[in-house]
Order: structure tokens, then sequence, then C-alpha cells
């Protein structure tokens, strides 16, 4: 088990790297270099001296290097500037050169500085990241029971009513990325000319224009229910739906297994048969899923933040990616492998606890 | 449950029912007009080929047909009470108190993620109220019964921590947690291996006289029945032909299709030269192309038109019989005690040069012992010492159960694998260690293989010419498209399809024509050494004598040699000349077919030898049942491979067997056997089968 | 001048603008409904009603992106005064001679059609969905054949980099992916050489481990795969096709890459699994007993006999890539302005969604039912295949 998990940590750290690595050498292509030394001085800028602002701002020398110094494994670039004082990527704006580390990568804890958001990254990260945070709770408090209990419910009886009922609510969701259901969701329930909010505002029912706010600005300082619901729903749907439909074919499978009948015909009640005979084993699959659902998650993060104009994690990369703004992107690239990567081994080894098979193998 | 109820009368009325299951496009009858009584304590056995309709039966008395299945007519009284007017609220409190049922697949029955204590112990908390310390103390107590070692951890393990046999003793103590009066056991063995099999025969017999329970005992396999039932009810396409006490059916059958299955089958007597088995032609009739009158008629040679296919045939009962009933309008005009028609008496081929020749081949595998990969590197010795040697037109049987290392051997000789160490001898070429993208065309198109499972045999989309072409062409057969599509034809004449078959797909195949494409395609370039890994254990009994006889006539036309693998002893000595027994990756046993079958033995082939159920009232047997199950081949004992379930090993001094492996003793005849046993002790041994004199 | 519309006549009109569609679609029923039990598993779909619900959404669009010069009422590019952001049913301002008088679905924030619009984004979604699923569906299987089959190394690193590809938040990868700066540096055209050029090994060796044993057939089909193959390999991938026939507008490139690069991994997985459980099976042995190579067991034995959980996968996953293009053009990336795709159309529209939210929700609802069309086939599809 120890060795399992370690190996398991091995290939993430690898994996962690190789995709850091991806996104630093993309980030660093001359183009966006270019780009980058256009917006950071001056737009009307020469092609020399583009090359000599990112000389002397430590974008030159091979990529490996640069990476390495931002990872922290190589020493920080420094250069002399023409007023003969010493600058350097470990030297912050006026202090003194000789105090300052030799190497300040991330392994270091230093995140860089952001170009868009004009603010150390960990600070852009640590905002973003909590706003999110509580986004993905909301999503998970409405998705996972909900979308469990419709699958088990659609799956215990297969080809019942409310099988096809429920079954059609989880593919019609599936089949509706965020961009559409958000879109919909809004016309329908927080557009001042269509859905309902016009009829409710005419009866007199709601006091402002919409029944729901278009965005979720407000949200940053104070949730309230009608400033998350909709994004929180926008996200959920997609995943209720697929979720639900792991957990309705694992749940039929199940169904149909011979122990099953075993307990059917040993007398226990349809009942006790769901919840004591197959409701264990029809969760393992859909554990698996959910874990593996949270890189999907983060796509739907991305959209609703913007959609909703909710200043999180997703609203940030958008913004970071936009503007070729390098130091936050790979912070977010970090952040986000991390996240992808730790999901998946919570789900492989959450696998081998709920399988007593392959437990005590 | 409260109801008085006469033990005299029957405990299990079945009277005409009928079954069906509705699909989409049409009503398929399963069972038809089958009529039985259970009395209590009686132990009544249904024998029939897949499909016909016997697990149908004990599924309608569960009443658990499915979304699909229904009961169209008849009634099915338990005790006295119709279960098919029961609600499903009554039926719950029948289902596992007074009918239990116990089924093929011993891993599938039981809920991999729950405790075994805790599936044992649901049945009397919900039929009887009990406590849940009483009720698995109720668990640990049959768990012990039914003759498991240490119940204590048992209780408390999962599932997949047991071996199919300890799962399938676990399946059988759950159904007897409420002492039920009536148990429906669904082929309870076919699983399992011989050995482990007859353990658990005798456990049932056992238990079954020990609680009086009534039996309802499905399986297609004759002697099983005859150890183990009272009576028994032969069924055919969903009919029920044949019903009477085991003894007056199996010496006194009065239905032509009961007489034909027994005749197909290899009894002890039955030589493949001298008196060949005799198959039932044709093929059994698909539920809805099922014949007008007698379902058997169109394959019966008994068979009268206009009288047979007129009307629907009755159960009539059968004059001086106990209970005794057929389905035959004839029963009573045909001669029942002639012997059947001599089948075409063959000479015994001629066994040419040595053609292939084993010396010392060994095979290990190395695996990782834990489920994530990596912890330590274990060897698995697949094949130990191998020797041995077979020639042209001979038929060589390689014995064993599972985990024998059988398997391995195939592989490695075809090349699919290399050899560890030692020799193989192919012709006069050594291919120990060439695996087959080095052999030539020529080496691999003479030493070709027929695999086991019919319906994996072949590729399901591709047709059954074209598979064989294909085989023609890798084996560079011919020189056009033409050509080799003439060849495909005569092949399909070979193993005795129509030419049409040559445009099907392997879906619109039975098992048996699927096996004979499988055979058609090994011989495709002139095979001269054949390897069968159980061609016939996955058919129907009267299926595998067609199938087997093919193989023969193959083998004598072409001079084949066959390496016939399987675990089914009787087929054994029906057609091999020599028999090599295998045990853990060792030959435990090698000899002519009759030096094998005879005293003296080596331990576990006397064991398995006894452990084989044959379907001849005159043979008796001594009863030796193997302790335990078989070991893993990852973990063998030391010593001896079989010292762990040997009942001899008490006779050999100073626990040689623990300590060394046998060396290998040839006795007289080249007889070889690997055993520490002495001779006397070898030469004290009784034969296992006797034939009653007649 | 004409009135503005009401609902009814609205979708009264929208039908008849839709007149071909609907007669193609009720040929195509008639016809696959009259010879169902002769067309094999794609006759099937008509046994369940799932199945059929979803093949007429897909077919309807389908038929729409055939059509669509003949359904549109106005060039989707025109901008019309006075047209900005106007509700649904309204009248032209001043229409000239001959034009259809009204915007039956609105007017977009630049005064364009929007009907007309959707209508033609069906066919910018069509063209690319469907083919960039099939380039990677081909790459997949190329690698997912051999790394099941034959395990080992080979397996370990393909598996390791369809995972790092996996691991990839979408969007980010999209970010990086698909910008003008990328383009400039050779990156997709670097990309397509490497995953154009799979059908074309894909078909090769296809036909190689066939025919290899009467050498005529081998090559002459070897030879139409490879002078086809990289006729259109060189055209698409470096537009240097000499003939000028085949070629790829860089943007499109840019998109369809990526949606390959992303697609690829997960089929590759579903492969790999598929071939593990398959590889066991005894006619595999058969093959391999009478000697045949690799790749014609994968190929011929393993992959057709794979086939059903491919096909239904096949239909969910242009479904994805339908979901994706959506997310490209939501977040603007790798299309002009000017495209009518309905991604981009929602990421325009959604910025006045408060006031008039038909621009966005048209191509929204649109977006989803053939999504939702294609899921819908690939269940009845799953169901009918399981059912045999």
């Amino acid at each position: 088990m120890l060795y399992f998990v370690l190996r398991r940590i091995g290939v993430m750290v690898l994996t962690a790297i190789a995709l850091t690595f991806i996104v630093f050498y993309m980030t660093n292509l001359p183009p966006n270099l270019e780009k980058l030394a256009k917006s950071e001085a001056s737009v009307r800028m020469a092609d020399d001296a583009v090359a000599s602002w990112l000389e002397n701002n430590g974008y030159g020398g091979p990529v490996l290097v640069r990476y390495g110094e931002w990872l922290g494994v190589m020493p920080g670039w420094t250069r002399e500037g023409e007023d003969g004082t010493l600058r350097g990527r470990c030297i912050a704006n006026g202090t003194d050169p000789a105090t300052a580390p030799r190497f300040c990568g991330i392994l270091q804890g230093n995140w860089g500085f952001s170009t868009v958001f004009k603010q150390p990254v960990t600070e852009v990260l640590a905002r973003s990241l909590g706003a999110t945070g509580w986004l993905m709770l909301w999503v998970m408090i409405v998705m996972v029971p909900s979308s469990l209990l419709l699958g088990v419910l659609s799956g215990m009886r297969e080809g019942s009513r409310t099988d096809r009922v429920l079954s059609t609510f989880a593919i019609t969701t599936t089949a509706t990325p965020e961009y559409v259901s958000g879109v919909i969701l809004i016309a329908l329930l927080a557009s001042a000319t269509a859905g309902i909010s016009p009829i409710l505002a005419e009866a007199g029912w709601i006091s402002g224009k919409t029944l729901f706010p278009g965005t979720a600005t407000s949200a940053m300082d104070d949730i309230t229910f009608w400033n998350f619901f909709l994004p929180v729903m926008t996200i959920a749907l997609y995943g209720i739906g697929y979720i639900a439909r792991m957990t309705r074919a694992s749940m039929t499978e199940v169904m149909t297994q011979q122990y099953i009948r075993t307990a059917r015909l040993k007398g226990v009640s349809f009942r006790q048969v769901v919840m004591k005979h197959a409701l264990r084993n029809a969760l393992i699959a859909p554990f698996t899923v959910i874990m593996l659902q949270f890189p999907w998650l983060l796509n739907g993060v991305v959209i609703v933040e913007t959609l909703f104009n909710y200043k999180g994690f997703g609203w940030t990369l958008v913004q970071a990616a936009g503007n070729n703004d390098i130091d936050t992107l790979l912070a977010c690239s970090v952040v986000a492998v991390f996240v992808v990567l730790v999901t998946q081994l919570i789900s492989d080894i959450g696998y081998v606890f709920l399988n007593p098979r392959i437990r005590l193998a | 449950m409260s109801e008085p109820w006469d033990p005299s009368k029957p405990i299990l009325e079945i009277e005409n029912l009928s079954i069906s299951f509705f699909t989409r496009l049409r009503e398929i009858p399963a069972v038809m007009d089958f009529s039985c009584t259970v009395m209590a304590g009686e132990a009544m056995g249904l024998v029939g080929e897949s499909g016909c309709g016997k697990s149908t039966v004990a599924l309608a008395v569960m009443r658990d047909l499915g979304k699909n299945g229904r009961i169209t007519g008849g009634s099915i009284r338990f005790k006295g009470r119709d279960l098919t007017l029961m609600s499903e609220e009554e039926l719950r409190h029948i289902r596992g108190s007074e009918i239990a049922m116990i089924y093929q697949e011993p891993m599938a029955s039981l809920n991999p993620a729950m405790k075994i204590g805790a599936q044992l112990a649901e049945v009397p908390m919900i039929h009887q109220g009990m406590s849940r310390d009483e009720a698995w103390k109720l668990a640990r107590q049959i768990v012990a019964d039914v003759r498991l070692p240490d119940p204590d951890r048992i209780v408390n393990a999962y599932p997949h921590q047991l071996s199919g046999g300890q799962q399938q003793r676990i399946v059988i103590a759950m159904a007897l947690m409420s002492k039920p009066a009536l148990l429906i056991l669904d082929e309870p063995t076919t699983a399992l291996d011989v050995t482990v099999e007859a353990g658990i025969v005798d456990l049932v017999k056992d238990l079954g006289e020990k609680y009086g329970t009534s039996m309802l005992f499905i399986s297609h396999n004759l002697g099983l029945v005859l150890d183990v039932c009272d009576r028994l009810c032969v069924m055919y396409s969903g009919e029920a032909v044949e019903t009477g006490n085991v003894e007056e059916v199996f010496d006194k059958m009065r239905h032509p299709y009961t007489q034909a299955l027994f005749r197909s089958i290899p009894l002890p007597g039955a030589d493949k030269n001298a008196r060949p088995l005799v198959a039932i032609p044709g093929n059994f009739p698909l539920p809805h192309e099922r014949p007008q009158g007698c379902n058997f008629g169109p394959r019966c040679s008994y068979f009268v038109e206009g009288r047979c296919n007129a009307q629907d045939i009755p159960m009539v009962a059968v004059p001086d019989g106990h209970r005794h009933e057929t389905r035959c309008l004839r029963s009573t005009e045909i001669d029942w005690s002639t012997p059947p028609a001599a089948g075409k008496v063959t000479e015994k081929a001629e066994i040419g040069r040595v053609v292939l020749k084993l010396d010392d081949l060994k095979k290990y595998y190395s695996v990782g012992t834990s489920a994530f990969g990596g912890g330590m590197q274990k060897v698995v010795k697949a094949n130990e010492t191998l020797s041995f040697e077979a020639r042209e037109g001979e038929t060589l049987a390689i014995v064993g159960e599972s985990g024998c290392g059988k398997s391995t051997f195939a592989k490695v000789l075809m090349g699919l694998e290399t050899a560890t160490s030692g020799q193989i001898m192919l012709f006069d070429e050594n291919v120990q260690s060439t695996p087959i993208q080095m052999r030539g065309t020529d080496t691999i198109s003479k030493l070709q293989m027929v695999f086991q499972n019919p319906f994996d045999t072949l590729n399901p989309s591709m047709t059954v010419g074209r598979q064989i072409i294909r085989a023609l062409e890798i084996f560079d057969y011919g020189n056009s498209d033409a050509e080799r599509h003439a060849r495909m034809l005569e092949l399909l004449d070979l193993v005795k399809l129509p030419r049409a078959f040559a445009d099907r797909m392997p879906r619109q195949l039975s098992g048996g024509q699927k096996q004979r494409v499988g055979i058609a395609r090994a011989f495709a370039g002139g095979a001269k050494v054949v390897v069968a890994d159980e061609p016939v254990s996955a058919l129907d009994v009267s299926v595998q004598a067609a199938v087997t006889d093919l193989l023969m006539d193959i083998q004598r036309k072409n001079k084949t040699t066959l390496l016939f693998i399987s675990h089914d002893l009787s087929i054994v000595r029906y057609l091999s000349d020599r028999v090599m027994v295998m045990y853990l990756g060792h030959v435990v046993e090698m000899g002519t077919t009759d030096q094998v079958f005879a005293p003296p033995y080596h331990p576990y082939t006397e064991a398995l030898l006894s452990a084989v159920p044959i379907a001849d009232t005159r043979v008796q047997k001594s009863r030796i049942v193997l302790e335990g199950d078989i070991p893993s081949a990852v973990n063998p004992p030391p010593g001896c491979p079989f010292q762990t379930r040997c009942r001899w090993k008490a006779q050999v001094a100073g626990g040689l067997c623990e300590k060394e492996v046998p060396p290998v003793r040839m006795l007289e005849g080249g007889h070889q056997i690997k055993c520490h046993l002495p001779d006397a002790v070898l030469a004290s041994m009784e034969p296992v089968i006797k034939i009653a004199a007649e | 001048m004409e009135d503005a519309l009401s609902w009814g006549s609205i979708l009264l009109r929208i039908a008849a603008q839709l007149l071909p569609v609907w007669v193609a679609l009720i040929v195509t029923f008639a016809l696959s409904m009259q010879f169902k039990r002769r067309l094999g598993l794609y006759g099937r779909i008509f046994d369940s009603p799932v199945g059929m619900t979803g093949f007429g959404l897909v077919m309807f669009w389908v038929f729409t992106a055939l059509f669509a010069d003949w359904i549109i009422t106005h060039d989707p590019l025109a901008q019309l005064s006075g047209m900005k952001n106007i509700i649904p049913g309204s009248p032209l301002k001043d229409p000239a001679e001959g034009a259809y008088p009204w915007y039956l679905l609105g007017g977009d924030h630049l005064a364009r059609d929007v009907f007309s619009r959707v209508v033609m984004g069906a066919r910018e979604v069509l063209k690319i969905a469907p083919a960039a699923t099939v380039v990677a569906f081909m790459v997949g299987i190329t690698l997912g054949l051999p790394a099941g089959y034959l395990g080992g190394r080979l397996d370990t690193t393909i598996s390791f980099l369809s995972n790092l590809v996996l691991a990839f938040p979408v969007i980010l990868l999209f970010y990086l992916l698909v910008t003008p700066e990328i383009r400039v540096t050779g990156i997709p055209i670097a990309l397509a050489a490497i995953l154009f050029i799979f059908p074309v090994i894909f078909l090769t060796i296809l036909f190689n481990s066939r025919f290899f044993t009467t050498p005529a057939k081998r090559n002459l089909y070897v030879g139409l795969t490879l002078l086809f193959g990289l006729w259109a390999y060189s055209g698409l991938a470096f537009n240097a096709d000499p003939l000028g026939i085949w070629s790829m507008d860089p943007n499109m490139l840019n998109v369809f890459v990526s949606v390959v690069f992303v697609n690829s991994p997960g089929v590759f997985r579903i492969v790999r699994g598929m071939v593990m459980d398959i590889k066991t099976r005894d006619y595999v042995a058969a093959g391999q007993t009478r000697g045949e190579g690799p790749w014609y067991i994968m190929l011929w034995e393993i992959l057709p006999n794979a086939r059903g959980p491919l096909i239904v996968d096949f239909c969910l996953r242009i479904g994805y890539t339908t979901i994706l293009l959506g997310t490209l053009g939501f977040f603007g990336l790798g299309v002009t302005p000017e495209s009518p795709d309905w991604g981009s159309t929602i990421n325009y529209g959604r910025r006045l969604l408060a006031i008039a939210p038909h621009p966005a929700v048209v191509p929204a609802i649109a977006l989803m039912s053939l999504v939702l069309g294609l899921n819908l086939l690939a269940d009845g599809l799953r169901e009918e295949s399981m059912k045999d």
C-alpha cells in the first residue's frame, strides 16, 4: 500500500513537472514574449528594443534555464543596469542585492509577480482560490447527493417510468454545457425582457427588475442564495446529469448480478436488497467518477466565473491567459494540475478502500 | 407455515406448468406441460441439455423469472399451496426460509462487499426475527456443519478470500440457515474441479439426510444424478420426456431420447474402435422452431411419419413401473433391449514414428505478489520437468484439474511462450525457444490447436468461410483465391458441415458447429500434431460424441498426433492411447490408458478416478474424497505437490513427502509414477472402479 | 413595411423555410424504416424510440447544414440598419427589393439576422466536429491497439503521455494552443504533421496486414492509400498540395488540431481497455497459433469486435467535440469575429443577455439540441447493440 502511494506520488511529481514545463515553454514562446514586452513597455517598440527589454528583464537565455529559475533549482538571474545597480529575479525593488537569496523559485515560495493584477501572484491566487472554494463547496453540496439519488432511483428498476423520466433529465443536462445552461438560466430567470422576471415584476412579487441578478460579483463579499443560485446551478446541472448516468449504469449492472438474485431469493425485501446489498457495490464506480469530475468542474468554473463575472480562480486564469501574464498563468496551471492529480490519487485510494476485493488481495 | 401439512403428501407438486419468455418479436415458450412431484426427503434430479428449460423450472418454483418470463399455465404447489397465486409478500416469507436455492457460480452468488457472516446471519434475522448475535452464532455453527476449517475466521472473511470450493460450501450453508423444506440446486458443481466436486456432492447428500430436506437437483451430468438422486426427470426441448426412479430410468429407459443420451456418453467398456459412441443426429431445435408432435421426432431412430408428428404427445405411465412415465407413443412397441446398431467398427490406427519429444521441459513465470504491481517477485513453476514423446497417429491425453499447468504447456508447445529450460523436438527441429513469429510456415501449419470454448474460438465478426480461407492464406496454400475457396469447401465437407455455412456468421451456428469450424481451421494446413484443449467439455453430451468422433476420424485419415487435454476421465479413457496425469505442474503418472486406469495408481490418479461420476448403475466405486482444495500454483506446498491432500501419506516413513519431491519411478511396461510410496503399498492398491457382473 | 410577427407565425415561417429539411428527413426515415431489417446496427436504431429521436435530431441539423443556402433568409454577415438587437419577428426597416421582409429570430448586436446565422453556424460546427472526431479516433486507435495488445514499456510510455494531456484543464490548453501568437511559431503545423499522419499509417497497416499474402492486391490497396493519403496530408498539414485542392485555413487548422489533440487520449484509453479485454479470447489465440502478425490480430481480429462500444463512443465524442468547439468560440479563441459558429455567437450575445437574450439563447438551444441528439443516438445504439 505504502509502495503504491509512493509510486503514485512519484508519477504525480513527474506529471506536474512535465505539465508545468509545457506551460512554461508555451508561454515563453518568442511571439508571446514579444507581446508581453510590448504591453509592458511600449506598443511601438522596435524589434531590437524588444530583444533588449527581454534580455534586461530576465527573459533571455535558454528556456530550460529559465524554467529552472522559476522552479527554484537554478540561481535567479541578475543584471547590472546602466546606472550600475544590480537587478535580478531574486532582488526585490529597493532592497540590497547582497542580502537577496540566490534561489527564488516556487520551491522557495516565490510565485512571481502578476503583470495584469500588479500584485504578487500568491495574493492573487489566495483571493481567487478562496472565492472559487466557496463556489465549489456549494456545487458539491448540491451536485453529489442529488446526482447519486437520481442515479440510484433510476437504476434500481431499469426501464420503469421513474427510470425513463430521470434518465431523460440526466441525458438532457449532460448535453447542455455550462455556457448554454448559463445563458438559458439567465435568460429565463435574470433577464428584464424575457423569461419569468417581467411577469413577476409586473405582478409586483419582486421588488427589482429581475428575480435573480445576472452577475455574481456581489457574492465576492457576501454570498447569498440570490447571488449564488445561478452560478452554482449552472455548474451543478452538467455534473448532476453525468454522475447520475454513471450511477445509474453502475446500479443497473449491480442489480442484474447473481448475488442480488441470491439476496432476493433469501427473502430479503426489495428495499433491503437495494440498501444493504446493491448500494455499496453500486457506489464504487461513481465515487471514482465524482473524483475524476474535478478537472471537468474546473472547466465549468472557468466558464461560469467568466459568464457571471465572479472573480475567482477561473476568471483569473482567463485574465492571465488573455494577457500572457506568465507567472500567474504558471501558478494557475500548477494549481490546476495539482487538483487533477490529487483527485486522481484520492480516487484510486478510495476505490481500493471501497472495494474489499482489492483491499485485502 | 402455520397450516397443517401432511408429510406423506408431496412437498412440491408441479402440474402442467408452461412458461414463456416474451421478446419484442414473439413469445418463446420455454417450458411446456411440465409435471413432477417431489416427496418429503426425496431428491429429484432434473436432467437435460442446455436450453431444455430445466433452470427455468427451478426459477419458476422460486417465482423469479425476471421481467420477460411469465407462467402461462399450470400450477406449482408447495406444501399444498399454489405458488403461482401468491403475492410478492407471501413469496418473500417462503423464499430463503422454506425453499432455498444454490447456484452454479458460487463467486457470483455471494455479495463481494459483505462479510460471509453477515450474509449468512441475514437469513434467520429476516425469517425468524433472530437477534444479530444469535444469528452470527448460528452462522458460525452452520459453517462448521458444512465442514469448513476455522469457522471463526471464515465468518469474518469476504467472499474473494475463499477458494471456489469453499465459496460453494458457504452458498450451501446460506441455503441451510433456516432449515428449508426444499432445496433447489442448479448445477451446483459445474464450475468446480472434479475432486472438489466430489466433496460438495458428498456434503449435499449427507446434509440432505441429516436435515430431511427434499431436493430438486438440476444437472446435465447423468453420473452426478445417479450419485445424488432418488428420482429423476429427463427434459428435452422444454418438455419432460421421461420420469421415474433413478435405477429404473437408467436400466429400463422407455424414451428414445433417454436411450440415445446414454448411448452417446462414454461409459466404461466403450471403445473408440470396437464399440464407438453413437451420436444423436441433428441439432437441438430452437425454442421457436420446434417440430409438430414429438419434439425429439426429427432426431429419433424410431420415428414413424404420420404418427409421431401428428399431435401433441401426452405423458403415459410405463406398465410395471414405479411412478415411471414417458412421453413416447411407441414406448410399448419398441424392443428396448436391442443393442445399438453396431456402429462402424474401425481398425486401430497404426502408431508410427516419434514426432514430438519433450525432454525435461520447464516453464517458470515470475509474478508480482501485491495487487499494486511491485513488491516481492515470486516465481510460479507452471511446468516442472516435463518429459515425454508422442508418436504419429497416437492420442496422448493430458489430464489434470485447474492450475495443473496443462494450458501453460500448450502455450509453450505452440510457441506463444518460450520454455525456461529443457527441449522440445518437433519432427526434427528444436522449438523450445523459438517463439511463433520465428517459426517457419511449415512448422506452424503442422502444429495446430483446437480451443475449448466454442463461443470464443471463432471471430464473431468474420464469416466462417473467410476465417478458414485466412488460415489457408497464412499457410501458403494454393495459388489463387479460387483454389483456396475450393479447399475451404472441402474442409467444410471434412468436418461434415453443409457448404452453405461458408457465408454464415459464427453467431448463426450452434456450439457444436462452431467447434467443427475450429477443427476445420486447425486442419487447414494439414496439421500433423494437434493440441486439443478440452475441445468438447463446453458442449452438450449428445454433441460431444459427434465432435469426438469427427476428431478421431480425421486423425485416422491424416495420421495426426492428438494431444488431448481434458479433465474428464471418461472421455480420456474412451479415446486415448496413452495418458499423462498432471498436478501442480508435475507429471505425477504416465502410461498407457490401461496402466493408468488400473492399480497401482498414483494417489492423485486414484482420487481423480473415484471422483468422476459415472452414469452406470453397474459400476461400483470406492469413495475417496480429497480434503480441501487444490493449492495455488503461486504457493505450492513443499515436497510432493500432492502431499497436502494425500490419504496415503502416512505409509511413507520419515515424513519424506513433506521434504522431497518424489523421483519418477519406472514400473513395468513403461508406466511412470512420481511417488514415494513403497512398492508393496503400490501393489496392494485396489481398483477404484469395479463393474458388477451382469 | 410589414407588421411585426406573432410567435405563432414566426414558428410557421421558420418551419416553411426549413421545408427541404423536412422532406429529406421524411425520405430518410421512410426508407430506413422500410429496410431496417437489412441494415444491421443502423437499422436497429429504428427499433428504439430513444435512438430514433436522437437520430432525428442529428439528421435535422445535418440536413440544415446541407441545405443552409436555401434555408437562410438573409446573408449571415449583412448588417441592416436599424435592426440592432431587435426582437424576433421584427420587420425590416427599409427592405430592399426581393429581400425577406422579417428578421425571424431577431437581430444581433451588429444588426445581423440571428436565424440565418444559426443555420449557417450548423454548417461550421458539422464541418469540423465529425472530421476532428474521425482523426482523433484514428490516432487513438493506432496508439491504443499496440499499447493494449503488446503492453510493456510502450504501453507505459503512451499511457503516461495520454494521462498528461488528460490532466491538463482543457481551457488552459486552449488558451495556450489557440492564439494568433502560437500560429506564428508553427506549433499547430507541427502538431498537424504528427496527428494527420495517423490516418495514413492506420490505413496502410490495415491493408498491408490483411493482404500481404497476395502481394498484387496489397500493392494496389496500399499504393492507393499512400497516394491519396499523402496527397491530402501534404495539403492539409503543410498547405503544400501541388494541385491546390486540399488546404485548410490556418485559423481552422489551429482549432482543428487542438480539438483532435484534446480528444485523442480519451479514445486511446477506451481502445486500450477494450483490447486488453478482447485479447484474452480464443480466436485471438487461434490467430497467434497460426502465426499471424500482431498488426493483423489487432486490426482484423480485435478491432472489429470492439466496434460496438467504439461506435457509441464516436457519437458521444462528436457531441463532446461540438461542446469543445463552442467553448473555444465562447472564449473567442481561434475564430474570426464574423464567423457564425454557435460558440462565438453565444459569446457575443451573452453580454447583452439582460436586454436582448435571443441572440445568445437561439444558438444555445441549437447547440444543446444537436448534442442531445448525439447523446440520445449513442444511448439508443448502446441499448440495441447490447440486445444480442
